[in-house]
């Protein structure tokens, strides 16, 4: 029998009942069935396997192999000289040496071809927090950002929610490999103007989830150029700028900048976190760096909202600042990826799957496009539906991505062991011979 | 018309040249002073901060020092409305004072003439305790040494937002003895946020829409100005309480300001609460508690109570949460949302630990979702889940921080009263309110500003105005005595002796 709860009769905000966290879409769909029946190498065997969540495994051992032996960055050293300040520490400026490690770090991952200012960055708990930091400095009520599509489902409600932001997506398609093109992006700006719609930034991930590939030199350039035309801001989320494959194919905003003498540069803000590329999304870190002063300042005293625990703080700035632990993480969780993806790449190509040519992250884009009934975004979710029930895989359908093309898929394969993987492409290679033979 | 003749004098070429060449210049004069009072206003520069490890104030927003706006080239590129009021630099004596509290702060041994920090509100008592809890069970709290075995998978990966099923049991035992045992606090009601700052964020944002109003009572924390109105566009409607009653709270001042409000068009959603009060450090009665529930009832408006200060009692009045009174009578409770934190009562403000404790389903699940912005990083979680379950260790330490607050209140207390300077009565919180209306020169805000400013720079000490906190009575100023040690006592008094014996001459004198 249904339990009748009485709806309380004081009112909620718009916000509270406002359906923009997005829960109901098949992008967390997935993950309730993955929660109601969880694979798991021996106890469950027949469950799902989720290849829905962009979370990095890989290098866990690496991590705590440098715990293991510095016993000082969790622990502030024997009879805890420095835990006093450090309990006490709640500056939203952020540890001194956090910063300078955060800088350092980020410097690395782009091969030293950056500069990056410790003093320019503002430390958020998470990206999540870092992106509708932003949002609110950036735009009002009402305004609208630009975002190429496909983009991480999140963005609808992390940039939208709260902030009351719109968004106004800038097409791609597999014509070009999903490109940018400035085509694009006018007609973006366009159809915001023709809404009605101030259009504040563009929002860019670079390297793009879900697309798994970096986004080339020549259209970086082709971006900033319109952002400057435009006289709009220019967000570069980075957070997967540790997770490419090779070193030298990952191209930073801040790179493009370097060129240009820091010409323009007060309209460019980059996201970065630790929770891809250092696969630590549970110790909450993320930053915004900012080559605008005011941004820098306003998003400072925001961040009261959403600091990072100091605790925290200070095991980072150690374990970052060991050049050694970080040189060799960096190349090491590198490789290992590369790894996955020649793995999960082969598997699919066994099974007659092509995938979009990726070059970082921690998942591909899947073409399924040819098995598609009809090319509907309804169909695509049909098939999605058999894929989740039949097969037992999560993965993320394209049109939660908002993808205009109809079936592509993102999925996910750092979040698990190789054997897992295996399980998975063996079920994949399964279910298309299957229908091969109907 | 006049404007014409002379213009049509140059046209038709008469008298014209001194009008001819006059009144272009002065219509070109005056088009650029329009626009130049209509161009949007050129936003303030600040360059990157000067990293110091001045102590944040849990209590405002901050500035960039404010020595060094040299103008950089600022792009041309728009900022939101809500960021330009955010970056204006803030010119609150608050944020001077504890600039100047940090860049040169006191030290008994090595700097003896800087600036005593009384402007913090941190507690600073029982360090001790938490250093010999820390050295001797750290070892394995953070990285999860099971059997041995290193495990940093348990923290690394995605965890619920709103915090681990283990922590929330932790704080909800926490909370409920140090409230006495008096009331049971359920785990699955609670939303574990970065801080105690996003938890009254987060509840203004799922309680009211922009524009709305939450009624509070004066004083209050400077950072409710913050926490409430930054990004929320909710606004505070002060309600004023006075020294005459010990600055508390009457329903009759509540519901003249609820109607008053109402009667501009504005909607209030609720009340926002702070018991034990901050700044003055008095509890709300039971039967205060009483009446407010009945006011949010009849009024259908949503209680947060912000009950951070609840471990922090040195009084002999007897705490009573907002929870139990709930308990007890049959209110409902889908209108009443606790706040707290481990900022005050455990001294780790560094840590970000809040909480939202809330009766209402649709509440809760809209801030669990919410707290994605603003969690609690999982290697404390894991190290307080350790703390707080160490029932020995959380016995002592409550025990022998009432006791050592007890004393340092009253040392402080009766050091203020030897200078005749009486304070509010007060059981609870890291502060003493004190009234300094005697000293002032004038009975304004200015008055008290002056005297605040002459603490700072003559008598180097920092201490909170009255008029931060919005406080109705001017000359009241917060104290807080926690960061402080004994043998610092004498040294404060002295030297507000100092500051103020001209003035007292004065007065004496007049």
């Amino acid at each position: 029998m249904a339990i009748e709860i009485e709806q309380p009769r004081v009112g909620l905000s718009k916000v509270a009942v406002s359906k923009t966290h997005g829960e109901d879409s098949p992008y967390f769909a997935g993950w309730k069935a993955y929660d109601e029946n969880p694979y798991h190498e021996t106890s469950n065997q027949s469950g799902v396997i989720q290849m829905g969540l962009a979370e990095n495994q890989v290098s866990f051992d690496l991590l705590e192999k440098y715990l293991e032996e510095h016993s000082e960055a969790s622990s502030w050293g024997k009879g805890a000289p420095g835990f006093r300040e450090n309990a006490l520490f709640q500056d939203y400026h952020g540890l001194k040496s956090f910063r300078q490690a955060m800088a350092s770090f980020m410097e690395q991952i782009r091969g030293g071809r950056a500069k990056f200012d410790p003093d320019r960055i503002v430390l958020t708990a998470g990206a999540t927090a870092a992106n509708e930091l932003l949002t609110f400095i950036l735009a009002d009520p009402g305004d609208a950002l630009l975002i190429p599509t496909p983009y991480y489902p999140g963005f609808d409600r992390d940039l939208r929610w709260r902030t009351g932001v719109n968004i106004v997506p800038i097409h791609c398609d597999s014509s070009n490999n999903f490109q940018i093109t400035p085509e694009a992006m006018e007609a973006a700006y366009q159809s915001a103007e023709s809404m009605n719609l101030k259009v504040r930034g563009i929002l860019i991930t670079n390297p793009s989830n879900p697309l798994g590939a970096t986004i080339q030199r020549s259209a970086l350039e082709q971006i900033l150029d319109f952002a400057v035309n435009k006289n709009i801001h220019l967000v570069s989320d980075e957070i997967y700028s540790g997770s490419t494959f090779s070193s030298s194919e990952f191209i930073s905003i801040a790179e493009i900048l370097e060129t240009r003498g820091y010409k323009d540069a007060e309209r460019v803000h980059i996201v970065y976190s630790l929770s891809k590329d250092l696969g630590l999304p549970g110790f909450r870190v993320g930053t915004i760096y900012s080559y605008n002063d005011q941004v820098v300042t306003t998003a400072r005293r925001m961040s009261s909202f959403t600091l990072i625990s100091s605790q925290t703080q200070h095991l980072l700035a150690c374990m970052l600042s060991n050049k050694e632990f970080s040189e060799n993480y960096i190349k090491t969780n590198r490789e290992r990826l590369s790894k996955r993806y020649d793995m999960i790449i082969k598997g699919l190509k066994k099974a007659g799957i092509e995938c979009l040519k990726g070059n970082a992250g921690l998942f591909c884009w899947m073409n399924l496009s040819p098995l598609l009934e009809k090319p509907t975004r309804e169909s695509e979710l049909a098939l999605w539906k058999v894929i989740l029930n039949e097969v037992k895989l999560n993965i993320s359908p394209g049109s939660s991505c908002h993808c205009s093309e109809p079936g592509w898929f993102r999925v996910c394969f750092a979040n698990m062991s190789e054997q897992t993987l295996e399980i998975a492409l063996e079920r994949i290679h399964k279910f298309m011979e299957q229908r091969k033979r109907n | 018309m006049r404007l014409i003749v002379p213009l049509q004098g140059v046209v038709q070429g008469r008298g014209g040249l001194i009008f001819g060449s006059l009144i272009p210049c002065a219509l070109f004069y005056f088009l650029q002073l329009y626009l130049k009072r209509h161009r949007s206003p050129k936003p303030q520069s600040n360059p990157p901060s000067p990293t110091t490890s001045s102590p944040k104030l849990a209590e405002m927003t901050r500035t960039s020092s404010r020595s060094n706006l040299f103008s950089r080239s600022i792009g041309q590129v728009r900022i939101s409305s809500r960021a330009i009021s955010i970056a204006k630099p803030n010119e609150s004596p608050y944020y001077i004072g504890l600039d100047k509290a940090s860049e040169d702060p006191y030290d008994r041994l090595s700097n003896p003439d800087g600036v005593i920090q009384l402007g913090l509100s941190e507690n600073r008592l029982c360090f001790d305790l938490i250093e010999k809890w820390m050295s001797e069970n750290l070892g394995h709290s953070i990285t999860g040494r099971d059997n041995g075995e290193l495990n940093i998978n348990g923290i690394a990966t995605y965890q619920p937002f709103d915090g681990t099923m283990e922590l929330k049991l932790a704080m909800a035992g926490f909370m409920s003895h140090i409230m006495g045992g008096a009331v049971t606090f359920e785990p699955s009601q609670m939303v574990l946020t970065a801080g105690a700052t996003p938890a009254i964020e987060t509840l203004c944002f799922c309680l009211a829409d922009q524009g709305n109003a939450f009624l509070v009572p004066t004083p209050y924390y400077p950072g409710f100005d913050r926490d409430v109105k930054f990004r929320t566009g909710v606004e505070l409607i002060p309600v004023h309480c006075r020294s005459t009653d010990n600055f508390a709270l009457s329903i009759t001042a509540l519901d003249q300001a609820f109607n008053q409000t109402r009667k501009h068009g504005t909607k209030i959603r609720g009340i926002l609460l702070s018991n034990p009060a901050n700044p003055v450090g008095n509890l709300l009665s039971r039967e205060m508690l009483y009446a407010i529930l009945d006011f949010a009832r009849e009024k259908n408006i949503h209680v947060i109570s912000d009950e951070i200060f609840a471990g922090s009692m040195y009084g002999n009045e007897e705490f009573v949460s907002m929870a139990e009174v709930l308990d007890s009578e049959g209110f409902d409770k889908n209108r009443v949302h606790i706040v707290y934190g481990l900022s005050k009562d455990l001294s780790l403000p560094g840590f970000r630990v809040g909480v939202i404790y809330s009766f209402n389903e649709n509440v809760l699940a809209a801030a669990r979702k919410l707290t994605r912005f603003s969690s609690v990083s999982a290697p404390t979680q894991r190290l307080l889940v350790s703390m707080l379950s160490d029932a020995r260790f959380i016995e002592e330490y409550i025990k022998t921080n009432k006791r050592r607050l007890q004393n340092m209140h009253a040392l402080f207390v009766a050091g203020l009263k030897g200078l005749n300077i009486r304070c509010a009565d007060s059981s609870a919180g890291l502060y003493c309110w004190a009234d300094m209306s005697k000293l002032i020169s004038s009975y304004s805000e200015k008055g008290e500003l002056e005297l605040w400013d002459k603490l700072l720079n003559v008598g180097k000490i920092n201490v909170t105005p009255g008029s931060a906190c919005h406080c109705i009575e001017p000359g009241w100023f917060r104290c807080c005595f926690t960061t402080l040690a004994e043998e610092d006592i004498p040294v404060v008094l002295e030297r507000i002796r100092k500051a103020v014996e001209n003035t007292t001459d004065l007065l004496n004198s007049s």
